[in-house]
């Protein structure tokens, strides 16, 4: 094998490693600037021909101390930073870290705040699932029309998180005890308008894809996940769930108000590619109803506990773990407060990085093209993996 | 049968297509810059300074250097020096009062922690600048806005912080006026309360 003449192509570096035994395997490093990684992510795969018999991730390209920041400013202050942790998710993040403070503190939250917040982590996971259908797509080669299509739908939730709360992506939108802005009647209603069609984007894109006979090739039995090593490894999420384990904090924690309202967990038969994106896209069908209930029901009150401390909060010495279901699994912050005004241990449970830890085992005897649409498929935003 | 999904898919996008030609609700790009969208009311992006006099903004910022923003700044973008006499003795105003908007990260703490409503946050985001060291770096003198301003940027929040203060403002003058003793009652006859009245809300745009 000549390995003078390899394919050239833009962010991926070839050469010839020698193998005395299995003659020579080519090791193909894709990233970190490779823009099916998804961001500053690198691969670097070892093909035996096109296959694939070893991949390691490398990632901390975009380390930026997240945690020990979380130790040296106040409680407060490292709520805009949860906010670039995952920043397709900040609102589900912002409750996440509220959540974990609120333990902390034994803060009560407002019925009114608590509906709120399960109507934005549900926005949330519409915005989620949206985009990564597109992305998914995208990395099939699926070139523009999908993506574009998820994008046109996604723009539409962010106007009403950035008529909310004045940032599109960066909302900053939890307050312990609370939310920060009272959602007005008319946001209200744009978001009943938004719920009420989205079940027809949700057709059509089913219509344009989920039935091509080419998207159905490329993904059926690829990156097939086993429901043992989905547990052993501690995967969360769509990921979990589509290699059929029925594992969903909002109904095993039941945290906020979620028991009240009830929804169907959608479960994957082989826990392949094609099944992770499925279970995305009925999820969004059940947040869809969740949000119907949520905005039937929606109470009036105060939208913030109106005794709770904005500044100089100082929560008594102790440990609490705040988890929540995020769109792309278990999201937990555990804190550990000595009684200072900030957290003297500040730790986050990144669904990215967890989920991202079998990839080798999904990509084992796959080729180059297969371990672009799997990693794809795990849905990771490299803000939250790097932290 | 082998391909219908791909044809039911091509039915799709042909229906965008010829859609996109005659159904305004199809086309849904925004040819910046020449057409705007309107910015939501509560759109926020970097912070400035309210000052109480439409005439001179910076002559009469609600800032007193307190220095609470510059505190609890999560990235620490705030940098303020208060006033001080020949004598030593705090004025209760800014002498320095600098954002660097390269570091401000919009997220709105300053605007809330501050108890005297001086700062609030902008809309302007066309700010790119080829000057790289000071370029981003915002004064006193390039921050301070009128409440006219601010009103015409965040109507309802604006008239909600003017509600706030006249009732503040009337309820101190009222504890001023309980805790005057009866002989001073000819006093009690000029107000209590500086006389920078609030300019009258402008109207929303």
């Amino acid at each position: 094998m000549n390995p003078a003449a390899p394919p050239s192509r833009a962010g991926a570096s070839v050469r010839a490693v020698q193998d005395p035994f299995h003659g020579d395997l080519l090791e193909v490093s894709m990233g970190p600037h490779h823009p099916s990684t998804h961001g500053v992510f690198r691969m670097i795969a070892t093909l035996d021909g096109e296959r694939i018999v070893r991949l390691k991730p490398v990632f901390g390209y975009l380390h930026r101390n997240h945690e020990k920041l979380g130790e040296s400013t106040s409680y407060l202050a490292s709520m805009p930073y949860t906010d670039r942790l995952d920043y397709l998710n900040s609102m589900t993040n912002n409750w996440a870290y509220a959540l974990a403070v609120e333990k902390l503190a034994g803060q009560a939250v407002p019925e009114r705040a608590e509906h709120v917040r399960i109507l934005l982590a549900e926005l949330t996971r519409l915005l989620n699932h949206t985009c990564l259908a597109g992305f998914l797509l995208q990395d099939t080669g699926c070139s523009g029309t999908p993506l574009m299509y998820a994008f046109r739908e996604r723009e539409a939730i962010l106007d009403l998180f950035e008529a909310l709360s004045g940032s599109r992506m960066m909302c900053n939108f939890q307050r312990f005890g609370g939310c920060r802005v009272d959602p007005s009647p008319a946001w209200m209603e744009a978001v009943s308008a938004l719920v009420g069609r989205y079940d027809r984007f949700l057709d059509e894109y089913e219509e344009l894809i989920t039935g091509n006979e080419i998207l159905l090739a490329r993904t059926q039995g690829v990156g097939v996940l086993p429901a043992a090593l989905a547990i052993n490894a501690g995967i969360t999420g769509p990921m979990l769930r589509a290699s059929g384990v029925n594992h969903d904090l909002r109904r095993v924690d039941g945290y906020g108000l979620y028991p009240r309202f009830p929804f169907r967990i959608p479960l994957g038969d082989h826990g392949d590619t094609y099944d992770r994106y499925m279970v995305r896209m009925l999820e969004m069908r059940e947040s869809l109803g969740i949000l119907r209930a949520v905005l039937r029901d929606l109470p009036g009150g105060p939208i913030i506990d109106p005794k709770a401390k904005l500044r100089g909060f100082r929560p008594k010495p102790g440990e609490a773990y705040g988890r929540i279901e995020g769109p792309k699994g278990e999201i937990g912050f555990y804190l550990v407060s000595d009684g200072g005004p900030n957290p003297y241990r500040y730790r986050v449970r990144p669904p990215s990085l967890i989920n991202l830890t079998v990839l080798e085992d999904l990509c084992l005897g796959h080729t180059v093209a297969d371990a672009v649409i799997i990693l794809g498929s795990i849905d990771i935003v490299l803000g939250e993996v790097d932290r | 049968m082998l391909g219908t999904g791909l044809l039911h898919g091509l039915k799709v996008t042909a229906r965008n297509l010829v859609g996109s030609f005659h159904d305004p609700a199809r086309m849904v790009t925004t040819q910046y810059p020449e057409e705007r969208t309107r910015l939501p009311e509560n759109y926020r992006n970097f912070p400035f300074l309210l000052g109480d006099d439409p005439a001179d903004p910076l002559g009469t910022l609600r800032c007193v250097a307190c220095q609470i923003c510059e505190k609890e700044c999560p990235p620490q973008c705030i940098y303020i020096v208060m006033e001080r006499d020949e004598k030593g003795k705090a004025q209760k105003r800014p002498k320095v009062f600098d954002i660097d908007l390269s570091v401000c990260m919009s997220c709105q703490i300053c605007v809330e922690v501050c108890p005297f409503d001086a700062i609030k946050m902008d809309q302007e985001f066309e700010i790119a600048t080829a000057d790289r060291f000071t370029g981003l770096l915002r004064h006193k003198e390039d921050l301070a806005r009128s409440n006219a301003y601010y009103h015409q940027l965040h109507p309802t929040e604006a008239a909600a912080v003017d509600a706030a203060l006249a009732e503040q403002k009337a309820r101190q003058a009222a504890a001023k006026a309980a805790k005057a003793p009866a002989p001073a009652a000819a006093p009690l006859a000029t107000p209590a309360v500086p006389p920078t009245p609030l300019p009258p809300a402008a109207p929303a745009p």
